[in-house]
């Protein structure tokens, strides 16, 4: 199955400072991604990166194939024609994603007939049928309302609804349930899941929820400081995790680790913060990891590949050693 | 002797679409020692409840006894010394600090406000201070933009405790922090909790969290309490559907793929329900439910729900 | 669980176990009695030094600092000043007094470089102590309008309810009478000295203050650390004054600015119409005073005239830059 999305080495530099340094992923046509990271990790840049938004300074490298076109540096023009239509984004706000004048029905039209080649009386019966796609109840009605009359998770919908208006190949979630209760966290996501199925679309599933990413992802991506430090299967990645910091991310996390309770233990931390990552020449986790070594100072960890798919960029781990087959990846 | 004891409270606020009932009607205790949690989701009261505790916001009716008397009633001078005793933790550590103050005056100016030592004594119990709460000495000279999200609310904890109060109300103080500096920040209060001989009421929406840090645990929808159990029984076997739909969409890894959602989306404060104020999204919803208010009902020790059907 | 043991095991052998299992069997660990983190070395505080109070500034001074118009302003206004400072060591003597021939033009004799005026009175001498009036005018009455602003907004926006009800029609009955009328009628009302005219300007001038302390107060009360503040016990005064205020001046700084470049103006029309002080010389009162002859002396009106135009020009210049360097980029400066 040829790769819808695949990133090589990309980069975005603001001056002298390098938040994603080098990263590098794939997407399949129907697979949901996600990639996890906490502040500081550059997977935000990274999704904007994908569609062309990083701010006008900003200086992006490396390659970015979508659909055998390299995305990274194309004219403005072409952008535009790509986004909204070939890849969509939802952002974590629905209040200030969608514009606060506008109805919602006239936003899901805006993006049809800047695409497609739609009458108004098209456009508005495809937006209905958009809104009951994203199960929102009386859609006829609902059509000419106004966001703030919506509550959160509804403008969450319309918002999925005006990224998937034109079937998109790629949709790009970022944080998108993040602001949500989590009872409606748990019917947007029921909801992308489905679209990704009904609408074979790949879905990139940017979040910190270590508990969203074990429900719902097909393949996990783990950032920290602006690089990829690890990549697998969720199942296997939480089940047996090889970097230091997806270590201590899922010892940390009290989700993760049912019945657990404070008379028992303190939880187990990472000391530090990611702040502790700037300016280090070797492995930017090195000053808060617990199995650090001198070696680790002076020399950027390579991304190693394993068998199923699997990757770590920390050459330390014993498990690996162990392996057979080390070969280095990008 | 509970150490706080809330009975029948209700804070109402004049909205500009009719009164909102923030909070209708709770009835809590919590004892010396403990940590209760209270959980629900955005608009359900919470936050509200918290600061009708602090008096940051008047209750509009029922009581706040603490150690037997009643803070709603107070002001002046004896509100100020209950203050001393009860404290509050912010959720937003980029908001929660002047940002035109040093961490030195941020600390030495509640004790000065309580006249409590000299300005040598004080500097010295913020220095102590800063150091129980996990930074470095020279935090004291510095300005909170200098700081991190996680050291800013560890300097918030710290502001905190300083009057050394028995009871502090914590509201969301992880939620804006990322997951590896939640699990620091966990472990601070655990330890001040055990140093400081500190009670605690933990409001969240995060159930993880709670489930690792709370003794017992209250369940709000809609201004109301509707379940308080231990914090075990409640995960083993809760009985308000609302708290079983509340932990059913919890990310689960075992349940791939699937999510168990309750439908519908919560209803205004403005009007809440007639009835049971769940009953609009409840599975279990029948006439009565539509029609009267469930009351408490006990099952077993400490466990107790609202709910015309729970088992 | 096992604690994460802190520091760097380098050199040890490491065994590396995923740590998901709970063992339960273990007590919980002691609160450590020292600070922790000393000996990762994380640089997680800036290290930025030299510990002042100036230190919380320093941003927006470099800021300031690097805006070549607010340096072009600044330096302008040190010049009007110094020279309003000096103005009795350069001309000594009354300015109003006749020094030589009448309607002498600039340049033509150099012991009055700007020439002379219609009563043969030093047009250089004139403005040089014309910037004394315009200045304490305009500072004065910007201190007064300031203090009375700030004064009843912050009442306003602290305390809300009723207070707030109440100061909020008083300061829209100040408002929706035309100021310049007012001002007109208050010196005309009293005998027009210079405190006279300053006090008036400051009364036509504080609501504006008034409103925007308002905004800035009912703003930053909602603020979590004014909130803190209230659950500390921190009383009403100590709250407005050291929680509050500090946080609001940003805004009201630029406006400053621009209140004495509208007293300034104000002074000068007032002067011009004649309304001014009669016993001090006043850029306004050199332009009313050469009205009638502007047609062949219009240096006199000109001159003076320019004066206003660069004194007003340069603090609005200030303005631009204060407003830039005190602009709230992010939310958590404020």
């Amino acid at each position: 199955m040829a790769k819808l999305l695949e990133v090589s080495d990309f980069s975005v530099g603001f001056g002298a400072a390098q938040p994603v340094k080098g990263v590098s992923f794939s997407a399949n046509p129907g697979e949901m991604l996600a990639i996890v990271g906490e502040s500081g990790s550059g997977k935000s840049l990274t999704a904007l990166g994908l569609m062309g938004l990083l701010p006008r300074h900003a200086k992006a490298g490396g390659q970015i194939r979508f659909d055998g076109r390299d995305l990274v540096g194309l004219r403005e023009r072409d952008l535009r024609r790509i986004r909204g239509r070939d890849i969509a984004m939802i952002f974590q706000e629905p209040m200030t994603s969608l514009n606060p004048v506008l109805t919602i029905g006239d936003q899901i039209i805006e993006v049809l007939r800047i695409h497609e080649d739609l009458s108004r009386r098209q456009a508005r019966e495809r937006a209905i049928a958009l809104l009951d796609l994203v199960s929102i109840p009386e859609a006829r009605r609902r059509i000419d309302e106004y966001p703030h009359q919506l509550s959160g998770g509804m403008r969450q919908r319309v918002m999925i609804a005006i990224a998937v208006a034109c079937n998109p190949k790629l949709l790009i979630a970022d944080e998108a349930t993040t602001a949500l209760d989590v009872t409606i966290q748990a019917q947007v996501l029921q909801l992308l899941d489905n679209l990704r199925v009904q609408l074979n679309m790949a879905v990139i599933l940017i979040t910190h929820d270590l508990g969203i990413v074990a429900q719902w992802a097909d393949r996990v991506v783990v950032m920290y400081a602006g690089r990829k430090i690890e990549e697998g299967l969720p199942g296997e990645v939480f089940d047996r995790p090889y970097h230091p910091y997806t270590n201590g991310l899922l010892s940390a996390s009290p989700r993760l680790k049912a019945d657990y309770h404070y008379r028992d233990g303190p939880l187990s931390e990472i000391p530090g913060s990611i702040v502790s990552a700037a300016g280090e020449k070797g492995c930017s986790f090195r000053p808060r990891c617990p199995v650090a070594r001198p070696s680790c100072a002076s020399v950027v960890p390579q991304l190693i590949a394993l068998p199923a798919g699997r990757q770590v960029a920390c050459p330390y781990v014993p498990a690996i050693a162990e392996k057979a087959h080390v070969a280095s990846v990008g | 002797m509970s150490l706080l004891s809330v009975d029948r409270l209700s804070t109402h606020y004049a909205g500009a679409a009719g009164t909102v009932r923030a909070v209708d009607g709770v009835s809590l205790d919590i004892a010396e020692g403990e940590t209760v949690a209270l959980v629900g989701e955005s608009g359900c009261g919470k936050s509200t409840l918290g600061k009708s505790l602090v008096r940051l916001v008047d209750p509009s009716s029922g009581s706040v006894t603490f150690k037997g008397k009643d803070v709603t009633a107070m002001a002046g001078r004896e509100l100020q010394s209950v203050r001393r005793s009860i404290q509050m933790i912010f959720q937003d550590p980029f908001a929660s600090l002047n940002p035109r103050q040093t961490i030195r005056t941020i600390l030495t100016a509640p004790l000065a406000v309580h006249g409590i030592g000299e300005r040598k004594q004080r500097e010295a119990i913020a220095a102590q201070m800063v150091a129980h709460v996990g930074l470095p000495a020279d935090s004291l000279d510095r300005y909170p933009h200098e700081f991190s999200g996680g050291q800013r609310q560890r300097i918030g904890i710290a502001r905190a405790l300083i009057l050394q109060p028995e009871l502090v109300i914590c509201d969301e103080p992880v939620s804006a922090l990322d997951l590896s500096i939640q699990a620091q920040i966990l472990n601070l209060l655990v330890e001040m909790k055990t140093e400081l001989s500190l009670s605690y009421l933990f409001i969240s929406h995060d159930l993880s969290v709670v489930r690792y840090f709370a003794d017992r645990v209250l369940v709000m929808y809609l201004g109301r309490i509707v379940e308080s159990a231990p914090t075990s029984e409640l995960w083993n076997g809760a009985k308000h559907p609302y708290t079983q739909a509340l932990l059913a969409a919890v990310p689960d890894p075992s349940r791939r793929k699937q999510a168990a959602p309750i439908t519908g989306d919560l209803p205004s404060p403005h009007n809440p329900p007639a009835g049971c104020r769940f009953h609009t999204r409840c599975p279990l919803a029948t006439d009565i439910c539509r029609a009267e208010d469930p009351v408490f009902r006990q099952f077993g020790s400490g466990h107790a729900a609202a709910c015309h059907h729970a088992q | 669980m096992n604690s994460q043991k802190l520091g760097t095991l380098a050199g040890q052998a490491i065994d590396f176990a995923p740590q998901t299992k709970v063992e339960r069997d273990q007590p919980a660990p002691e609160a450590p009695k020292q600070p922790r983190w000393t000996h990762i070395h994380a640089p997680d505080v800036r290290a930025s030094v030299s510990g002042t109070a100036w230190r919380g500034m320093r941003r927006e001074l470099k800021v300031f600092l690097g805006n070549y118009n607010a340096l072009f302003g600044t330096a302008i206004l040190l010049l009007v000043a110094l020279s309003a400072l000096l103005a009795p060591l350069l001309f000594p003597g009354d300015p109003l007094e006749m020094v030589a021939r009448p309607f002498l033009w600039p340049g033509q004799n150099p012991a009055y470089p700007l020439g002379t005026d219609s009563m043969g009175r030093n047009v250089l001498a004139g403005i040089v102590h014309g910037a004394r009036i315009s200045l304490t005018v305009g500072l004065a009455a910007t201190a007064l309008g300031l203090t009375v602003g700030i004064a009843i907004g912050a009442v306003a926006g602290y305390f809300g309810g009723l207070i707030d009800d109440i100061l909020v029609k008083f300061i829209e009955i100040f408002q929706t009478i035309p100021s310049f009328v007012l001002l007109v009628v208050l010196v005309a009302i009293a005998q027009p000295t210079t405190a006279t005219v300053t006090i008036a300007i400051a009364i036509v001038s504080w609501p504006t203050v008034a409103r925007l302390t308002r905004a800035e107060f009912r703003a930053i009360r909602e603020k979590d650390y004014v909130q803190a503040a209230r659950s500390l016990g921190f009383g009403h005064a100590r709250i407005i004054f050291r929680e509050i205020l500090p946080n609001a001046l940003p805004p009201l700084i630029v406006t400053s600015s621009v209140m004495v470049a509208s007293a300034i103006l104000m002074e000068s029309a007032l002067s011009f119409m004649g309304l001014g002080d009669p016993n001090r010389v006043s850029w306004g009162s050199m332009i009313g005073a050469g009205r009638d002859v502007i047609r062949t002396a219009w240096y006199l009106t000109a001159l003076p005239g320019l004066a206003i135009v660069f004194t007003v020009l340069s603090l609005n210049l200030i303005g631009d830059g204060l407003n830039d360097a005190l602009n709230p980029r992010f939310s958590e400066d404020r």
